[in-house]
């Protein structure tokens, strides 16, 4: 009886305009919804214009050999710290390093590292949020108790061991930090799952037949969309803050690599002297990407829920 | 194949709180035929929602559930989630009272119904899995269906909402559908328009149903049998015209008298009204759950004291109360007179 198939409506019959039910509240005109999320994404300002400077800085960054006036490393021990200049916009450091040159460079790093980073806690902490939350119970407790272990690891010396153990390279740190931020992820995800999987329609999806990971991608996680996407962008902000502490501590990317972090730690001293610029241009960078990105958050989040216009 | 489509056999099923077990549904036996409409009503906490998430396997795991659920003669109670699962939406739907909080509120109706046939048959893929969506929705007379299937539900109206449950749950052709309180949540004209399109479809494609509902009118327009529960309990059952015309138990009597009319004589004049309040479903009346608020009662000996047993008072008529033969001759209208 189960090998029937569904040819539930025989021939349907067109409906007569008596039987037409008068169509109501068409708040908007037709349009896809995937031409709707780009619509209510491009109508959020803020989203658009932090989006548009995300590109450019980081195509600057990453085209850097091409564009960077200067070598990375290249030194004029003569000329020494100067301010900007023709020749130098963002003047040079101790070493006659070209600033904006280096500031380049760094930002392939940092923004390397912040987004790389960004995903992988996320989606780390989704997966564990997402069971810990559906399934319930047992694998709750499990989960979660992993997690405040997790959180109440003390960060710093985690990270100075593990970079102790496995080297200073980047993906020792996007790892080391991923495994140092996915936790509130997880929090997050797992108590927008508790309050979803109360909804009336995930128990309708259930009624359709609907089995637990079916409705868990279907209809739970779109669901978490918006704090999703909220803490990931937190996340990038945090990375890239997180490594400029390491950097500062001497743990993060070692020389002559640098990174906006870095940058910041090495200009240290010069704060109150002639030299300050040194401090402003990597701290605008990581000031810059981190508004631009929570701003791009904000949009991503009004346009994934279609209830908002 | 003979036999009902669905059997209920002394089901019941109790929560434990902390004051004490909850029993929501009481050893409720009835059954649904092919084809047939049963009518299952009650007041709110009578436990036809609960009836309905019993014999789908919706209910939390802390309720404990005793009695057979039969479907097409096989156990339902027991078995394993994942064979429920593929009976779910398939062969046994339901459309659910509030279609605002049963439709998920981030996907397109049309991405919904279409969930439910591949969930069911993965194999109907592309353009046909497309057109069916669309025959469905017009089926169930959504206008325009080809670009009312990519909106999402709120916007929609209340009553294409609730329709557009009711092509969910007929996605796969149902053998039984399951109306809990299917308009409820809408005013008299979009229910008149759910019961139009429930009407249609039942005629092209002859799914039972199982309709549960507070609400005697609708009853009276789609019913072919019916069930009056009260306190989980069955009070009474009979064909539809039967109950209306000549119902033998105090509790139906009640709602049928309580029941608003139009008529100029009725103007002027109080509704009538049952007295009291439902039980406690933890705490509830010894005897008969019915008797403090019984006009007909017989207290202590033997409505306080004895669970009434059902009697056949006529054809497929039996009604579960100790003082049928003195209600031979009340009517709801005599009901209305007596409370003056």
């Amino acid at each position: 009886m189960s090998s029937r198939h569904p040819t539930v409506v025989p021939e349907p019959e067109p409906l007569g305009p008596s039987e037409l039910l008068p169509g109501l509240a068409v708040d908007d005109p037709y349009r896809p919804p995937g031409q709707r999320f780009w619509r209510r994404l491009r109508r959020h300002r803020p989203a658009v214009v932090s989006a548009v400077v995300l590109v450019v800085l980081a195509a600057a960054c990453f085209a850097a050999p091409v564009l960077a006036p200067y070598g990375p490393d290249q030194q004029n021990l003569a000329l020494g710290a100067v301010g900007p200049s023709l020749h130098h916009w963002f003047g040079t450091d101790e070493l006659g390093r070209d600033e904006l040159t280096r500031l380049l460079y760094a930002g392939q790093i940092s923004l390397e590292i912040g987004l790389a980073v960004a995903l992988l806690s996320t989606l780390v902490g989704t997966i564990v949020g997402a069971a810990a939350g559906y399934v319930g119970r047992a694998t709750d407790q499990a989960l979660m108790r992993v997690t405040d272990l997790f959180l109440v690891l003390p960060g710093i010396a985690v990270l100075a061991l593990a970079l102790e153990k496995f080297g200073h390279d980047r993906l020792t740190i996007i790892l080391v930090l991923a495994a140092l931020f996915w936790m509130y992820v997880a929090r997050v995800v797992r108590a927008q799952v508790l309050a979803v999987k109360e909804q009336e329609y995930i128990e309708a999806a259930r009624a359709s037949g609907a089995s637990g990971p079916w409705i868990v991608w279907r209809h739970v996680l779109p669901n978490c969309v918006g704090p999703i996407v909220v803490n990931a962008t937190l996340a990038v902000a945090a990375a890239i803050i997180a490594e400029s502490a390491l950097s500062f501590l001497g743990f993060g990317v070692q020389l002559p690599a640098t990174s906006w972090g870095r940058m910041l730690a090495d200009a240290e001293g010069y704060v109150g002297t002639s030299q300050a610029y040194l401090l402003y241009f990597p701290g605008l960078a990581i000031l810059l990407t981190v508004l631009a990105v929570n701003f791009l958050g904000d949009g991503l989040r009004d346009a994934f829920d279609p209830r908002s216009r | 194949m003979t036999g009902p489509l669905l059997a209920v056999e002394h089901l019941s099923v109790e929560f434990p709180t902390d004051d004490g077990v909850l029993h929501a549904v009481d050893d409720l036996s009835f059954e649904v035929g092919e084809h047939e409409v049963l009518g299952v009503v009650g007041e709110s906490g009578s436990g036809k929602t609960v009836t309905a998430l019993a014999i789908l396997g919706l209910l939390p795991p802390r309720a404990q559930i005793r009695g057979s659920v039969r479907f097409r003669g096989a156990e339902l109670l027991e078995r394993p989630e994942r064979d429920l699962e593929r009976l779910r939406g398939d062969d046994l739907a339901i459309v659910f009272q509030d279609a605002l909080a049963a439709f998920n509120p981030v996907l397109t109706v049309g991405d919904q119904v279409d969930e439910a046939i591949a969930v069911h048959h993965p194999e109907i893929r592309g353009p046909s899995r497309r057109d069916r969506v669309l025959a469905l929705l017009d089926l169930v007379g959504i206008p325009d269906p080809a670009s009312r299937a990519d909106q999402y539900p709120h916007q929609y109206s209340g009553g294409m909402r609730q329709r557009a449950m009711l092509a969910m749950a007929l996605a796969n052709d149902p053998a039984l559908l399951i109306a809990d309180e299917p308009t409820t949540a809408l005013d008299v004209t979009l229910q008149a328009q759910v019961f139009d399109v429930l009407e249609r479809i039942r005629e092209r494609t002859g799914t039972a149903v199982l309709l549960i509902t507070h609400d005697l009118g609708v009853i009276a327009g789609l019913a072919d049998r019916v069930v009056v529960l009260y306190a989980g309990r069955r009070v009474e059952t009979a064909p539809v015209d039967t109950l209306f015309a000549a119902s033998r138990h105090p509790y139906t009597l009640g709602l049928l008298a309580s029941l608003p009319r139009l008529d100029h004589r009725a103007r002027g004049t109080p509704l009538f009204r049952i007295e009291g309040q439902p039980p406690s479903l933890v705490h509830r009346p010894t005897g008969c759950a019915f008797h403090p608020r019984c006009p007909f009662r017989a207290v202590p000996e033997p409505c306080a004291t004895l669970v009434p047993p059902e009697l056949e008072v006529g054809a497929a008529h039996s009604s579960a109360c100790h003082r049928v033969d003195a209600l031979a001759d009340v009517t709801p209208a005599s009901l209305r007179a007596a409370a003056g």
